[in-house]
C-alpha cells in the first residue's frame, strides 16, 4: 500500500526543512522516496495549507511502573472527575492527573504524540513498568533504568571497582530492564535516606558508603558514554525543590567532567534564596550555564496550575515535601535495596507565591536557553502538570501576549520577582518541532523517529494552522502511527500497538557471576527473574521490542 | 519455555527456581520434581505447607459441564456466553488469577458492563482505604532482610500469612550492612499465638510477646501511637498489657535504626480495621520524624495483589469496582460481592489457583472458570476447568509488597486452557452472536 500526503507545509528540523511545501510518501509503515510515476497511489491525503511534523515524542513522562500505579490507587477522587466511557473502538478508563494506561495511550495519540518515555524504571520493578506500558496503546514506549542508589552499585563504588566493571553492570541493567537510557535520582540520596540522612549535597558523603553524589555522577556518566549509548546520563539532581538548590545544579553540570548529562525537570532545581521570602528565580543563571556548556541538555518540568500528583524515585525529598501534600496523603517507600519512591499529591495555585514563581521560572528557562536542541518540553508528567496540558504550554511559549496575560494574574509578589514579562521571545513552529520531535529523538537515541526523512517510521502529525496555538496543538487533523491513520480530527480512529525502544550495548557476560551471588546472598528474588524478556513485552500482540543502535563501546576514555 | 535445569533422574525431572504463588511472598527458589509418567509435581526443596497444596495437585482434565452434564468445551463456552449476554448486572468475582488472566477479565468486563470483585477484597480494602485516606510509609522484603533491627508483628505471627518469612527475611546468613541478623529484636504485639519458636533467634533468644485479643487491637495501636508521639496515658494497662511494657516498646521503636511494623490485613478481621492500620502507619510516620521505620503489609493469596495492580492501571481503581455505567466506577461498599449478591443476575466466578475457593451459595446463575480439582456442593450452571498460572501455563504475579513481580512458567505439559484463552473464546462467541443479532435486525 502506497500512501501520499500531498502539499503539506513540512517542519522537519532533522533535515533543516522549515515550513517547505512538500509531498510525503509512505509504504509499509515507512517514509519512502518519491515513487516512480507508474506506481499506483492507494490513498492520498490532501494536506494543502496544513502543518506537517513528525509525531511528537515525550522524552520524560511517568506513564508506567510502581509509583504511577500508587498515584492511581491514591486518587479515586481525581479519576471520578474524568471518567472515560468505552466507545466502539476504545476501551474505558479514566483521565486527568494519573490516567489509566489505555486512556494515556489514546490521549497522547489524540494530541499528536507517538512516543513517550518512562524516566524512572527501577530494575526490580521493570516488569511492572513494561506491563503497564504494554497496556498503553498506539504510542511507542521505552524508559530509563534507575541506578545510583542501588546497593550493588554503591558497593562497587566504595570498593573502587574498575570503571569497566561498572560499565558492564550498567549494560547488564539496560538489558535486564529493557531500557534505552540510565537515570540517576538524587544520586546516592535514596540510599542515604534509608540510613536516616535527610539531605545530601553534591559533595556530601553518604554516611555508610563514604561516597558522594559527585562520585556517583562521574562514574555513571562515564559508563553511559563508554558504552556508546545515545542518551546521556539522565540526572534528577540532589536537593529537588530546596530554595538555593541553584548552586547544587550549577555544580552538578561540572560534576561529570565533560561527559554528557541531561538534567531533568530543571525547573525544580533552579531556585535561589533572594528576596524577603528567601525564594527566588535562578532561571537566568541556569539558562546561561546551559548556553555555555555544550555537554548539558535539560527538560523543564514546567508546572501549570491546578491539581496534580508528584511521583518520584526521590524518597528523601518526597518525604520532606509530604507535609505540603494536597490532598493530605502520601506514600513513601524504600524498595529492595535498589531504590525508593514517593508519591505526594499537589495543587499548584497561581495566588501562591512559591507556585506562581515556579511557573515563571520554568517559562524563563524555556525562553532564556538559546538552543532548542538542548532544552525539552516537559511537565515531568504528572509532577508539574498532566501531559494533557502540553498544548497550553506550547501556547505560552509561542504567544507572548497570551503569556503576559497569564502572568498578570499571578501572585503579585511573585510577579515582582520574575523577569518573564520582559522576555520577548516567542518559539517558532520550527523550534517547537525541534523540542518535541527532532531534538527529542536525537536525545533519546531514536534513529528512525522524530524526523521525516526516507526510511523513517511514518509517525506523522498533521495540524490546521491556527493563531491559537493551544487549539492547534490540541486537535490534530491526522495522526499516522507507523503509516496507519490512528487519529482524525483529534479522535482515535484506529487502535494499534507501538514498539518498545531499547538499547543493548555489548558487555562482559561474566558480570552475572558476581551479581548472581549478590542476589542469592542478600535479595529475595533470583537474578534471572529480574530480567524482562522480549516475549513478555510482545505478549498478546501488544507490540514488539525495537533495539536502537549504539555507537559501540569505548574503552578507558580517561 | 519450561526451565528444566538440573539433574534428570530416570523417572522425573527437577525444575529449579520455581516461583510459588501460594502466598504473597512469591518465593522463587523452589525446586520441583515432575514425574515423567504422570506429570505429578512434588516440591523437593524450599517448600512449605502452602506450596505443597498449590503445586502437588495431580494433573487432571475434567470435562466442562453445563448444569452438571458433561459437554464439550465449545458447548460450555456457548452456555456461559448466553448467560452473560442475558445478564443486565453481571458480577465477575473470585478472580483467583494472575496479571494476564486479569487483563482478559478486564477486557470482558468492559465489554459486558460487569462489576468486579476479588475473593480477598474485604481484607485488601483495609489496606487500600489507608492508602487513599492518609497514605503510608512502607518497605519491601529485601529491605527488611538487610535493614530491619526491630520487627513488630501486630495481630499476626506473620508466618500464617507468609510461611517462610523468618527463614528468608529475618534469620538469614548475612546482611548488606554488617548487621548481625541474630541480633534482631522481634516483638509480637496483640493477638494470641500458639507456638512462636520460629521467631527465636538462631542463638535461642525468644521473641517478646505482648498478647491481647484481636478485638482489643484498635485500643492497643492507638495507645502505642500516643506513646510514640510523646503523650502519656494515665492508665496502668491497655488491652491487658502493662503500660510499662508499652512504654518500653515505644522507646525501643524510637531507638531502633530501622524498625519494621508488620500486619496482615486478613487477620485484622473486624469492622473498620483500616483505622487500626492507619494507627500502625501513623506510628511509622511519627518515628520517621527522627529515625527510620517502615510498614510491611504482609499477606496475600489467590493473586489478590496481581489482580489489584492490573485493575488499578487499567481502570484507575482498586477492587472492587464496576463497568456497569460504561466507564469504571469505584464504590467499594456498593461494588462488593456481598452487596452485589442481591443485584447480580449472573455471576462469573474465577478460581485458578485454589480449588477450595468456591462461589458462595446463591440462586443466581453462576459460571465457574475454575481449578481442575474443584468440587462443588452446589453445581454451577456452567463449569469450565482452567489451568493454574505457574503450573500449567505461563503468567505474571505480584508480591505482597506490590513492587516485585515475577514471571511464572509452566511446570508440565497441560491440556488445560488458560483463563485468558477461555475468555478469548467467550468474547469470540459474544461477537459472533452480536453479529447474528445485527443481521436479524
Amino acid at each position: 500500500m502506497l500512501t501520499k500526503l500531498t502539499g503539506g507545509r513540512v517542519y522537519d528540523p532533522a533535515h533543516g526543512i522549515d515550513g517547505q511545501v512538500m509531498d510525503l510518501y509512505i509504504r509499509d509503515g515507512r517514509l519512502i522516496a518519491r515513487p516512480g510515476d507508474d506506481e499506483k497511489i492507494s490513498k492520498e491525503y490532501d494536506l494543502r495549507g496544513k502543518v506537517v511534523m513528525a509525531g511528537a515524542i515525550d522524552m520524560h513522562t511517568h506513564i508506567g511502573g510502581g509509583k504511577v500505579n500508587i498515584a492511581r490507587m491514591m486518587l479515586p477522587e481525581d479519576h471520578r472527575a474524568d471518567p472515560v466511557a468505552h466507545s466502539e473502538l476504545c476501551r474505558a478508563g479514566c483521565g486527568h492527573v494519573a490516567p489509566s494506561t489505555l486512556t494515556t495511550g489514546y490521549r497522547y495519540a489524540e494530541m499528536g504524540y507517538t512516543a513517550g518515555f518512562e524516566p524512572a524504571i527501577l530494575p526490580v520493578n521493570a516488569r511492572q513498568a513494561h506491563l503497564e506500558m504494554g497496556d498503553t496503546p498506539i504510542i511507542d514506549k521505552g524508559g530509563y533504568a534507575m541506578l545510583g542508589s542501588d546497593d550493588y552499585f554503591l558497593r562497587m563504588l566504595t570498593a573502587k571497582k574498575d570503571q569497566n566493571a561498572i560499565n558492564d553492570y550498567v549494560a547488564w541493567t539496560l538489558h535486564a530492564s529493557q531500557a534505552i537510557g540510565i537515570k540517576v535520582v538524587n544520586p546516592g540520596g535514596i540510599s542515604a535516606f534509608k540510613f536516616n540522612q535527610r539531605a545530601l549535597d553534591l559533595d556530601a558523603q553518604h554516611a555508610y558508603y563514604q561516597v558522594s553524589p559527585r562520585d556517583v555522577l562521574k562514574s555513571l556518566s562515564r559508563a553511559v558514554h563508554e558504552l556508546g549509548i545515545a542518551h546521556p546520563l539522565h540526572v534528577h539532581a540532589n536537593n529537588l525543590g530546596v530554595p538555593g538548590n541553584l548552586d547544587t545544579t550549577l555544580k552538578t553540570m561540572g560534576a561529570s567532567e565533560g561527559y554528557p548529562l541531561h538534567l531533568t525537570h530543571i525547573q525544580f532545581h533552579s531556585y535561589g534564596t533572594e528576596g524577603d521570602r528567601k525564594f527566588s528565580s535562578g532561571a537566568a543563571a541556569i539558562a546561561e550555564a546551559i548556553n555555555q556548556h555544550q555537554h548539558i541538555s535539560a527538560d523543564v518540568g514546567q508546572i501549570l496550575f491546578g491539581q496534580t500528583v508528584t511521583a518520584s524515585g526521590d524518597s528523601m525529598r518526597q518525604h520532606a515535601n509530604a507535609g505540603l501534600a494536597n490532598p493530605n496523603k502520601s506514600v513513601i517507600m524504600d524498595i529492595e535495596c535498589d531504590a525508593g519512591c514517593g508519591v505526594v499529591p499537589f495543587k499548584y495555585r497561581d495566588q501562591n507565591f512559591v507556585n506562581a514563581l515556579q511557573w515563571a521560572i520554568g517559562l524563563e528557562i524555556f525562553l532564556l536557553v538559546d538552543d532548542p536542541w538542548r532544552i525539552f518540553l516537559t511537565t515531568d508528567h504528572p509532577n508539574g502538570a498532566p501531559f494533557t496540558s502540553y498544548p497550553h504550554l506550547i501556547r505560552l511559549l509561542m504567544d507572548k501576549s497570551f503569556r503576559n496575560d497569564m502572568f498578570t494574574k499571578l501572585n503579585l509578589d511573585a510577579q515582582a520577582m520574575s523577569t518573564l514579562a520582559g522576555i520577548n521571545r516567542e518559539y517558532s513552529l520550527y523550534e517547537i518541532a525541534i523540542m518535541t520531535r527532532a531534538g527529542a529523538a536525537k536525545l533519546v537515541g531514536l534513529h528512525d523517529r522524530g524526523h521525516l526523512g526516507v526510511g523513517a517510521a511514518a509517525d506523522i502529525t498533521v495540524y490546521t494552522e491556527d493563531a491559537d496555538r493551544e487549539k492547534m496543538f490540541s486537535k490534530p487533523d491526522y495522526v499516522f502511527k507507523d503509516g496507519t491513520l490512528v487519529v482524525r480530527n483529534g479522535q482515535v480512529v484506529q487502535v494499534t500497538w507501538g514498539s518498545t525502544h531499547t538499547v543493548r550495548p555489548e558487555f562482559d557476560r561474566s558480570v552475572e557471576q558476581d551479581l548472581r551471588g549478590h542476589f542469592d546472598r542478600y535479595h529475595t528474588m533470583k537474578l534471572d527473574h529480574v530480567k524482562v524478556s522480549d516475549d513478555e513485552i510482545a505478549e498478546g500482540g501488544r507490540g514488539r521490542v525495537q533495539v536502537q543502535p549504539c555507537l559501540g563501546r569505548r574503552e578507558k576514555t580517561r | 519455555m519450561v526451565n528444566f535445569v538440573g539433574s534428570s533422574l530416570l523417572d522425573s525431572v527437577r525444575i529449579k527456581d520455581v516461583t510459588c504463588t501460594a502466598c504473597g511472598m512469591l518465593c522463587d527458589d523452589l525446586v520441583v520434581a515432575r514425574a515423567l509418567n504422570s506429570n505429578t509435581l512434588s516440591v523437593v526443596e524450599h517448600g512449605c505447607s502452602r506450596s505443597a497444596a498449590l503445586l502437588q495437585h495431580p494433573p487432571a482434565k475434567p470435562s466442562a459441564r453445563v448444569h452438571g452434564k458433561e459437554v464439550d468445551h465449545a458447548s460450555a463456552i456457548q452456555a456461559a456466553t448466553a448467560l452473560l449476554q442475558q445478564a443486565k448486572q453481571p458480577l465477575i468475582a473470585g478472580l483467583g488469577t494472575d496479571v494476564q488472566g486479569m487483563r482478559a477479565v478486564l477486557r470482558l468486563a468492559d465489554h459486558i458492563g460487569a462489576t468486579l470483585d476479588h475473593m480477598n477484597s474485604a481484607a485488601m480494602l483495609r489496606n487500600t482505604l489507608v492508602v487513599q485516606q492518609s497514605g503510608w510509609q512502607v518497605t519491601t522484603l529485601t529491605e527488611v532482610r538487610n535493614r530491619a533491627d526491630l520487627i513488630v508483628a501486630i495481630g499476626t505471627d506473620i508466618v500464617s500469612a507468609l510461611p517462610r518469612f523468618f527463614e528468608r527475611c529475618v534469620w538469614v546468613e548475612a546482611t548488606l550492612f554488617d548487621q548481625a541478623p541474630a541480633e534482631r529484636d522481634i516483638v509480637f504485639l496483640g493477638g494470641r499465638h500458639d507456638d512462636l519458636g520460629f521467631a527465636s533467634s538462631p542463638d535461642g533468644r525468644p521473641a517478646q510477646v505482648l498478647p491481647c485479643d484481636m478485638e482489643q487491637i484498635p485500643e492497643l495501636v492507638a495507645a502505642l501511637r500516643a506513646l510514640v508521639t510523646g503523650r502519656s496515658l494515665p492508665v496502668d494497662q491497655v488491652a491487658g498489657i502493662a503500660m510499662q511494657d508499652l512504654q518500653q516498646l515505644a522507646q525501643h521503636l524510637r531507638e531502633a535504626r530501622y524498625s519494621v511494623l508488620a500486619w496482615s490485613a486478613a487477620s485484622l478481621d473486624y469492622a473498620h480495621a483500616e483505622l487500626s492500620i492507619a494507627n500502625i502507619t501513623g506510628i511509622v510516620s511519627q518515628l520517621n520524624q527522627t529515625t527510620r521505620s517502615a510498614g510491611l503489609p504482609a499477606g496475600g493469596s489467590n493473586g489478590d495483589s496481581s489482580v489489584n495492580q492490573t485493575s488499578v492501571w487499567t481502570t484507575g481503581y482498586p477492587l472492587p469496582n464496576s463497568y456497569a455505567r460504561q466507564h469504571p466506577d469505584y464504590d467499594p461498599w456498593q461494588h462488593s460481592s456481598a452487596q452485589q449478591a442481591a443485584h447480580a443476575d449472573a455471576v462469573l466466578w474465577i478460581s485458578s489457583l485454589d480449588p477450595s475457593r468456591r462461589p458462595p451459595p446463591s440462586d443466581t446463575p453462576t459460571i465457574v472458570l475454575g481449578h481442575a480439582a474443584m468440587q462443588f456442593e452446589q453445581e454451577p450452571a456452567v463449569y469450565i476447568p482452567i489451568g493454574t498460572p505457574g503450573v500449567d501455563h505461563s503468567g505474571t504475579a505480584f508480591r505482597c509488597d506490590s513492587v516485585v513481580s515475577l514471571p511464572l512458567k509452566p511446570l508440565r505439559p497441560s491440556p488445560l486452557p488458560s483463563l485468558s484463552s477461555v475468555i478469548l473464546d467467550m468474547e469470540a462467541a459474544l461477537h459472533a452472536s452480536q453479529k447474528g443479532d445485527a443481521h436479524a435486525d
